[in-house]
């Protein structure tokens, strides 16, 4: 009875070490970070926060994020800082989750005196996370996440990437003017913000271009036993299916959906762009086209010192989230260096004074919404490897 | 639209059906099995399901048959390999954590097994045992065309669900009702401590009854894996495949083997036909399709009101 007893608390005390454990930060604050206030020492490490799903069903969109800002960071310590100081990255994993993205964001201003907040990929957790560095008046910049409404929250967060609008309107032109398709289905994650977002925007911008929308399915990310849904695809005759979902659920529904006898061309969002994809969805993938940020053989001195530098440091070529979060972390120098102090009041003036930045992106200026103006591109699967197929810019 | 109501497209619905039904099926299973002899709901057997996955794909990795060309005996080995290795994660499971509150009030165990979920779903996380990343198991069999009947193609994995699901819900029924080993599982059911006066070792049959379910619970997850790839244990789809069996166990009677299968096979048919037709009857109406799960958790409510012992359970009335 005394070892059952023993037993049951220690796995009780190993679950609460793997719930609570999941911090992947590195140390403390760093010594003098800044104690807040006018006081600010002008010396020691600049701490610069991210929270990011390092686990989870999104991991790979964290992971790249995070080792691009890093790569980021280490060239600019390696060119002597920012006015004079160090920069140093504190990364707070939020497993793809909401409760734990607001807790990474709390603890990474109050705790670690984050003088700015970079993340998150998903819309869900930078609707979470923004709201929190609005209130504590430190500014945000979001690498990649495309929902509108993620700027709207307040004039301290901003973002990089294109819009889901903008995004949505860039995957239907492409359906209708690249791929002739008249007859468009969606299957999109009913529970995602970014997915059902993204549904709407080409369901509103292919039927202005005329196209007609044959079926909208819908699903719930990681329950794909969707047999039925994807019937409903096969006998509703559509030459293009839009699934703009994460690329965890998109590789499985690409394969079903081939097997189901499925031969109209998948074209997807942003959420495709993770080096999984392929391995899950295997040879289903080839012929199937998503929108991105950016094409890593594209002819650019940008592009193509980052993608060496970065295949250097990690052994990868960096996905579209990669050079996002790459470009946010230059973003963020630039305005640094600008601001007359590292306040939050001054270094969101200067980041909001950001025009014609020229990044691993594209060249973009921030707007008064907060936004970046820029261009996408449609990025085709062949022999499981990404080729640009087109660049398609701003309306 | 004319094209969703074919003879064609109604076999297809049908495999579907089935085959969704199965997967339920063996994992309802478990949880009125264990019912049956504790009465208690065992809320970690969702998580034998997706251990039993990812066991799949470890030894799966040991026998390197992760790579296309896998040998045609790589499945049966995997297969049976995981139902072994989950039957003992069961009943250690039990040994462990359960019976030390065999006679505690039912609420302790209940909590107890919730602790037990999560301990299986946080410890699965960890990169020692099978991390925190999305990954397939597709490469151990192809999902090959079998025949094609009236245009639709009979595909390896829903055939090997119904059939799978067919010979062990067979071999579960000539367990329950022909063997010593049944009978003794029967009189503890029905009353422990008398059967346990009459010589029948109550532990012991606890015990294969654990390992019986958890068997089956690692089959489901075997084939759950193969059709839908594998994510992480804490992810709540196999909180919401476990969900969905449980409902199928309680709507058919919950501690009535015959009953989950028959509560699977309803639960799968609202779930595939239903939304496979209704939702094709309105194609402009999009949110139709979006009642999937409504549609489950709805004959859940309708056979608590109206027959609260499941389909097929006995009218029972509490011990006070």
């Amino acid at each position: 009875m005394n070892l059952n007893t023993c037993l049951r608390y220690a796995a009780i005390v190993a679950g609460l070490l793997v719930l609570g454990g999941c911090d992947k930060g590195k140390g403390g604050g760093g010594g003098g970070g800044g104690s807040g206030g006018s006081a600010k020492p002008a010396t020691g490490n600049i701490v610069i926060g991210h929270f990011a799903s390092m686990t989870g069903p999104q991991a790979t969109f964290g992971i790249s994020t995070d080792q691009a800002i890093r790569l980021a960071i280490k060239e600019k310590n390696a060119k002597g800082g920012v006015k004079g100081r160090q920069v140093e990255l504190v990364t707070i994993d939020d497993a793809g989750k909401q409760t734990e993205a607001a807790t990474a964001v709390t603890r990474l201003i109050n705790d670690h005196k984050a003088v700015a907040v970079l993340g998150e990929v998903a819309s869900s957790l930078s609707l979470v996370g923004g709201p929190i560095a609005q209130k504590a008046k430190i500014p945000m910049i979001s690498p990649s996440s495309t929902n509108p409404d993620v700027t709207d929250v307040g004039d301290y967060v901003f973002r990089v990437c294109f819009l889901d609008d903008f995004q949505g309107w860039v995957d239907a032109k492409f359906a209708k003017e690249n791929l002739k398709a008249n007859k468009a289905a969606i299957l999109y994650d009913q529970a995602q913000a970014y997915s059902s977002g993204l549904a709407d925007y080409f369901e509103k911008a292919f039927k202005e271009m005329g196209g007609t929308i044959v079926t909208k399915q819908a699903y719930t990310g990681g329950n794909l036993e969707i047999s039925s849904q994807l019937q409903s695809i096969k006998g509703a005759g559509a030459e293009v299916v839009f699934l703009p979902g994460y690329y965890s659920d998109a590789g499985t529904i690409i394969r079903k959906a081939k097997e189901a006898g499925i031969t109209a061309k998948f074209l997807g969002g942003d959420g495709w762009d993770s080096e999984e994809l392929p391995k899950i969805a295997g040879d289903a993938i080839n012929g199937h086209y998503f929108s991105n940020h950016y094409a890593p053989e594209e002819d650019r001195p940008e592009v193509k010192n980052f993608v060496a530098n970065y295949k250097k440091e990690y052994g990868k070529t960096p996905d579209g989230l990669a050079a996002l979060g790459y470009d946010a972390a230059l973003v963020l120098f630039d305005s640094m260096e600008r601001a007359p102090s590292l306040d939050g009041k001054a270094l969101r003036d200067a980041i909001a004074a950001t025009k014609n930045f020229t990044g691993v992106t594209g060249t973009f200026s921030i707007d008064e919404n907060r936004d970046a103006m820029k261009s996408a591109v449609i990025v085709e699967y062949k022999d499981g490897k990404q080729m640009m197929s087109a660049r398609i810019e701003k309306k | 639209m004319s094209d969703s109501f074919t003879a064609s497209d109604l076999l297809q619905t049908t495999i579907n059906f089935l085959a969704v039904g199965g997967l339920y099926a063996l994992i309802a299973l478990g949880y009125t099995l264990v019912y049956g002899i504790l009465r208690f709901i065992n809320f970690a057997h969702s998580d034998i399901v997706a251990w039993g996955g990812w066991i799949a794909l470890t030894v799966a990795g040991w026998g390197g048959w992760l790579a296309t060309g896998s040998p045609a005996f790589a499945l049966p080995v995997v297969l049976l390999a995981t139902m072994a290795l989950c039957a003992a994660m069961g009943v250690t499971i039990e040994r462990l954590a359960y019976r030390p509150l065999r006679k505690a009030p039912r609420l302790n165990v209940l909590i107890t097994a919730i602790g037990v979920s999560l301990f299986l779903q946080n410890v699965g996380l960890l990169d020692k045992f099978f991390g925190n990343r999305p990954t397939t198991i597709s490469a151990l069999l192809e999902n090959s065309v079998i025949a094609t009947i009236g245009g639709v193609q009979l595909r390896l994995f829903d055939m090997l669900t119904i059939g799978l699901t067919v010979v062990l819900v067979l071999v579960l029924e000539r367990l329950v009702y022909g063997t010593k080993m049944g009978r003794a599982m029967r009189a503890v059911a029905f009353d422990e401590r008398t059967a346990s006066l009459m010589g029948v070792n109550v532990n012991v049959v606890v015990s294969v009854t654990f390992a019986v379910g958890s068997a089956l619970a690692a089959a489901g997850g075997i084939l759950f894996a193969l059709r839908n790839d594998l994510r992480m244990t804490a992810d709540s789809s196999w909180v919401l495949l476990g969900l969905k069996a449980f409902v199928a166990a309680v709507v058919g009677g919950i501690g009535n083997v015959r009953g989950a299968a028959a509560g699977a096979l309803l639960i799968a048919f609202v779930e595939v036909f239903v939304h496979r037709y209704v939702n094709a009857a309105f194609p402009d109406k999009p949110w139709v399709g979006q009642l999937q799960d409504i549609y489950v958790f709805g004959i859940l409510i309708l056979v608590l009101m109206f027959k609260p012992s499941g389909l097929l359970g006995k009218a029972t009335v509490e011990k006070v």
